[in-house]
C-alpha cells in the first residue's frame, strides 16, 4: 500500500479544472484571455456578434442539436433582469465546454466556460438580460454540440391578484 | 326572510346533485345546504383570498375570463351560462348568483350579501363540530391581510386577530409580503397558526449576511410544511406562497427573499414527507393561481390535493389532473369570503381512499353571525368606522371590477386619475379584489378604500411614448395569455383610460395589441409622447394616494361619463366560453 501526501487525485483534477474554467465570460476585461486554458484563444469575435446562431457558429464552427441530457435551470420570470441566476448541469460525457446565449441581448454570447478532462460539467452564473428572451445553454461534449433552451421573461412588473 | 329562505332552499337543492364528479359529493336531499353528509375520517376547511373583508359583501364574478391554448373552454375559464351549464347550476338559483355574473343585479336584491368573518366563523365552527375537532383543520391560502382600508392602516394586524379567533391553523401568503419583511415577521409573532412557504428562500447575499431563516441549510425563510394528525392519520400540509412577489410588487418590500414556483424543491419535499415521515396524505396549500396549479399538478407527483387560490376562481368541483405518480385534484376557492371549501378525506394507511369536496357559498342571510367574532370586528372597526362611513357619492350603475380587460370600478379610477391629474391616458392595475357596489346605494370612503388600499398607492404622472405604452400593454397581456401558465402572474389586464385598442389574446407577445387610439379617435403614434397618469407602480412614486384622488373626484359630484372611456376590441376569440354571451 502506498501513501500519498497530496490531495486525493480526483479532487486535484477538479481543482485544476476549476482554475482553467475561470470565467472567459467576464467579457471585455483585458486579462480574461490569460485566464483561459492555455490552448484556447479568447473568443473575441464571438462575443461581438449580435445574432445568436452566428455567435454559436463563430465560437464552435458547428450547429447544436437539442438534448434532454442538459439541465438548464432558469426562472420563468426574472425577479431582476440585471442578475438572472442561470445554471447548467449535464449527464453528457467528455464535456469540454459550456456556453450561455441570450438571443435578445445586444450581443448574444453571455459567457463561455472550458472544461479540462475530469472537471464536473456544472456551471452557475448570473446573466444580465436586456429584455424577455430565450436563454440557450450550449454544451460541447465529445466533439459534438448540444443545446437546451428556456424562455425567461423580463417584465415591467405589476400585478392583479 | 321566510320567503327568501325558501328561495335559497328551492334553488340550491337542484344544484347540489349536479355539483358532483362521480367520486364527489351528492347531497341532494339535505334539508339545508350546510348539512353535509358525514364522509371519511378527516375534514379540511379552506378559505382563501378573503382580502380582509370583515363584513359581508357584494361581489360579482367575471363575465370575461378568457382561457387560451390548452386552457380554452376549461375551468376556470368559463363564465356566465357556459359556467352554469358545465356545473349544472340553474340560472335563477342562489348558486348562479354566487358563482357567476348571470343576472347579478337582480339576484343581489334577492339573495343578499355573501361572506363576512362572523358568518364564516359560524359556518366553520358548525362544520368542525359536525366531525369533531380531532378530525378537522382550517387552512387559509393567503391574501387574508390586505384589501380594506382598515387592514392597510393596521398593516394586517387586525386580520391576525381575526385569524386567531377563527382558528386558522396554517396559512401561506401573497399580499401579506407587501407589508415588508419586518411587519410580516411581527404579525406572524402574534399568529397562533403556522405560516408555510416552501418556495421562499434567502437571496445569496442575505444568506451570506446571515439573515434570519427557518432553515439555514436550505435557505428556506419559512417552515415549508406541517404534519397534522387527523382522525388517526398523518396529513402533511405544504405551503406555496405566490411565486412572483418581487416582480408583481415593489422589490423593496422583500429585499432579502427570492421566490419562484420551485417545482424541484417541492418534489423533493413531497418525496421526503412520503418517504421519511410516512404521511398518509399530502395537501398543497397554494397561492399559485389555478392555471399554474393545473400545470404543476401534471408535473409534480405525490400530492393528493392542491387547495388553490390567487386567481379568485370559484370552481365548484376539483379538477383531476394525471401525472406520472397518479392523480392530483386541483381546486380554487373564490375570493372575498364568499366561499368556504370543505374537503372530506377517507384516509387510509399511506393513501387517500376517496374524497368529497364542497365549495359552499357563505350566504350571510342564512347564517347567524358568531357573537364573539362580531364583537371583535366591531372593536377593530370602531376607530375608523365613523370617518369612513360618510357617503361621498351614489353610483348610477353597478360598480364591479372583475373582468379580464375592464370594469366600472377601474373606469372610475382611470377617469378620476385623468381628470384630477390632467392626463391624456390613465393606467390602473388589473386587481381582482375589491367589492361590488349596487347602483343607487351610497358609496363611502370605506368602499373606495376596498378597491384601492395597498402599501404603494402613490399616484404619478409621466410622459410615455406610444411605443412604451404599447410595450406595457403587451407585457401585462402576456401575463394573462402566455400559453404556458408558468409565465402567467395571475390578475387581469392593466386598465387603460382614454385609450382604446384591439387585443388578439391568441397571438404571441408583441403581436397581441394593435390599433391604439386616444378617446378622440386619433391613432397613437409610436414616437409621440403622451401624458400618462397611474398608481401602484413597482417603482417608488411621490403622488397623492389613489384613494384621495378618487374621493376628490367623487366628492365633486361627478360619476362616470356617459360613454365608458375604455374600449377593448377582442380579436380571434369568438365563441370562447370565457366571454359571457
Amino acid at each position: 500500500m502506498t501513501t500519498t501526501t497530496g490531495p486525493h487525485p480526483t479532487r486535484r483534477l477538479i481543482l485544476q479544472g476549476a482554475v482553467s474554467v475561470a470565467l472567459i465570460g467576464l467579457g471585455n476585461l483585458p486579462f480574461a484571455p490569460a485566464l483561459a486554458a492555455a490552448n484556447d484563444k479568447y473568443p473575441d469575435e464571438a462575443f461581438k456578434l449580435k445574432n445568436e446562431a452566428e455567435a454559436i457558429k463563430a465560437l464552435y464552427g458547428k450547429t447544436p442539436e437539442p438534448s434532454d441530457k442538459i439541465k438548464l435551470d432558469a426562472p420563468e420570470i426574472a425577479e431582476n433582469g440585471a442578475v438572472v441566476p442561470v445554471s447548467v448541469t449535464t449527464t453528457l460525457d467528455k464535456v469540454t465546454s459550456i456556453s450561455f446565449f441570450v438571443a435578445e441581448n445586444p450581443n448574444a454570447l453571455a459567457a463561455s466556460y472550458r472544461f479540462p478532462d475530469g472537471a464536473i460539467p456544472a456551471v452557475a452564473n448570473r446573466l444580465k438580460m436586456a429584455k424577455t428572451s430565450s436563454v440557450t445553454a450550449i454544451v460541447e461534449a465529445d466533439g459534438k454540440l448540444y443545446s437546451a433552451t428556456k424562455d425567461v421573461k423580463v417584465t415591467v412588473g405589476g400585478c392583479g391578484g | 326572510m321566510a320567503i327568501r329562505r325558501r328561495d335559497f332552499l328551492k334553488s340550491t337543492a337542484a344544484v347540489a346533485t349536479s355539483l358532483s364528479l362521480p367520486r364527489l359529493a351528492r347531497g341532494a336531499d339535505t334539508a339545508s345546504i350546510y348539512d353535509i353528509e358525514r364522509f371519511g375520517n378527516a375534514r379540511i376547511l379552506h378559505t382563501t383570498d378573503t382580502h380582509a373583508q370583515l363584513n359581508p359583501v357584494y361581489f360579482r364574478e367575471p363575465s370575461v375570463n378568457i382561457g387560451i391554448g390548452e386552457m380554452a373552454g376549461r375551468p376556470p375559464h368559463l363564465v356566465g351560462h357556459a359556467f352554469l351549464d358545465r356545473f349544472g347550476i340553474r340560472p335563477d338559483s342562489a348558486d348562479a348568483y354566487a358563482f357567476t355574473c348571470v343576472e347579478f343585479e337582480k339576484s343581489a336584491g334577492r339573495f343578499g350579501k355573501l361572506g363576512g368573518f362572523a358568518h364564516l366563523k359560524t359556518l366553520i365552527d358548525r362544520l368542525r363540530n359536525d366531525v369533531g375537532a380531532k378530525h378537522a383543520m382550517l387552512l387559509d391560502g393567503g391574501d387574508l391581510w390586505q384589501g380594506t382600508g382598515l387592514a392597510n392602516s393596521m398593516q394586517g394586524r387586525d386580520m391576525v386577530e381575526v385569524a386567531n379567533l377563527l382558528g386558522i391553523e396554517a396559512m401561506t401568503g401573497h399580499w401579506e409580503f407587501t407589508y415588508g419583511e419586518e411587519v410580516l415577521r411581527e404579525n406572524l409573532g402574534h399568529f397562533r397558526g403556522e405560516f408555510l412557504a416552501q418556495n421562499v428562500f434567502l437571496t445569496e447575499e442575505a444568506a451570506f449576511n446571515d439573515a434570519p431563516a427557518f432553515d439555514k441549510t436550505t435557505g428556506r425563510v419559512f417552515k415549508p410544511s406541517v404534519i397534522k394528525e387527523l382522525g388517526g392519520h398523518r396529513v402533511a400540509i405544504i405551503g406555496q406562497a405566490f411565486p412572483y412577489v418581487p416582480i408583481a410588487h415593489p422589490k423593496r418590500f422583500t429585499p432579502n427573499w427570492t421566490f419562484g414556483i420551485r417545482e424541484e424543491e417541492l418534489q423533493k419535499h413531497v418525496d421526503a414527507l412520503r418517504g421519511n415521515d410516512k404521511v398518509d396524505a399530502v395537501i398543497l396549500l397554494s397561492h399559485n393561481g389555478m392555471d399554474v396549479d393545473l400545470k404543476l399538478a401534471s408535473r409534480v407527483t405525490g400530492i393528493d390535493v392542491i387547495l388553490g387560490g390567487h386567481t379568485h376562481d370559484a370552481v365548484p368541483q376539483p379538477i383531476a389532473v394525471k401525472n406520472a405518480g397518479g392523480t392530483t385534484l386541483v381546486t380554487n376557492a373564490g375570493s372575498n369570503g364568499k366561499f368556504l371549501a370543505v374537503l372530506d378525506l377517507a384516509l387510509d394507511k399511506g393513501k387517500v381512499g376517496d374524497i368529497r369536496y364542497h365549495l359552499l357559498p357563505v350566504y350571510s342571510e342564512l347564517l347567524k353571525p358568531d357573537p364573539a367574532m362580531a364583537e371583535l370586528i366591531g372593536k377593530l372597526r370602531a376607530p375608523v368606522v365613523t370617518d369612513w362611513s360618510e357617503k361621498i357619492a351614489t353610483p348610477d350603475r353597478l360598480l364591479y371590477r372583475r373582468d379580464n380587460f375592464a370594469g366600472p370600478v377601474d373606469d372610475l379610477i382611470c377617469t378620476a386619475l385623468r381628470t384630477e391629474l390632467n392626463a391624456e391616458i390613465a393606467l390602473s392595475p388589473g386587481f381582482r379584489w375589491g367589492v361590488t357596489a349596487l347602483p343607487g346605494q351610497p358609496l363611502t370612503m370605506e368602499d373606495v378604500l376596498a378597491g384601492t388600499a395597498i402599501t404603494y398607492p402613490e399616484t404619478y404622472v409621466q410622459e410615455m411614448t406610444g411605443a412604451e405604452i404599447k410595450d406595457v400593454l403587451e407585457d401585462v397581456c402576456d401575463n394573462l395569455f402566455n400559453a404556458d401558465p408558468y409565465y402567467q402572474q395571475g390578475g387581469d389586464m392593466v386598465r387603460a383610460g382614454g385609450l382604446s385598442y384591439t387585443c388578439s389574446p391568441t397571438n404571441a407577445i408583441g403581436r397581441r395589441i394593435s390599433e391604439l387610439k386616444l378617446d378622440n379617435g386619433k391613432s397613437i403614434s409610436a414616437s409621440r409622447r403622451y401624458k400618462v397618469a397611474g398608481w401602484a407602480s413597482v417603482n417608488g412614486q411621490q403622488g397623492a394616494p389613489v384613494w384621495d384622488v378618487v374621493a376628490k373626484y367623487l366628492r365633486s359630484g361627478r360619476m362616470l361619463p356617459e360613454r365608458l372611456g375604455t374600449g377593448v376590441t377582442l380579436n380571434g376569440v369568438d365563441g370562447n366560453p370565457g366571454i359571457a354571451g
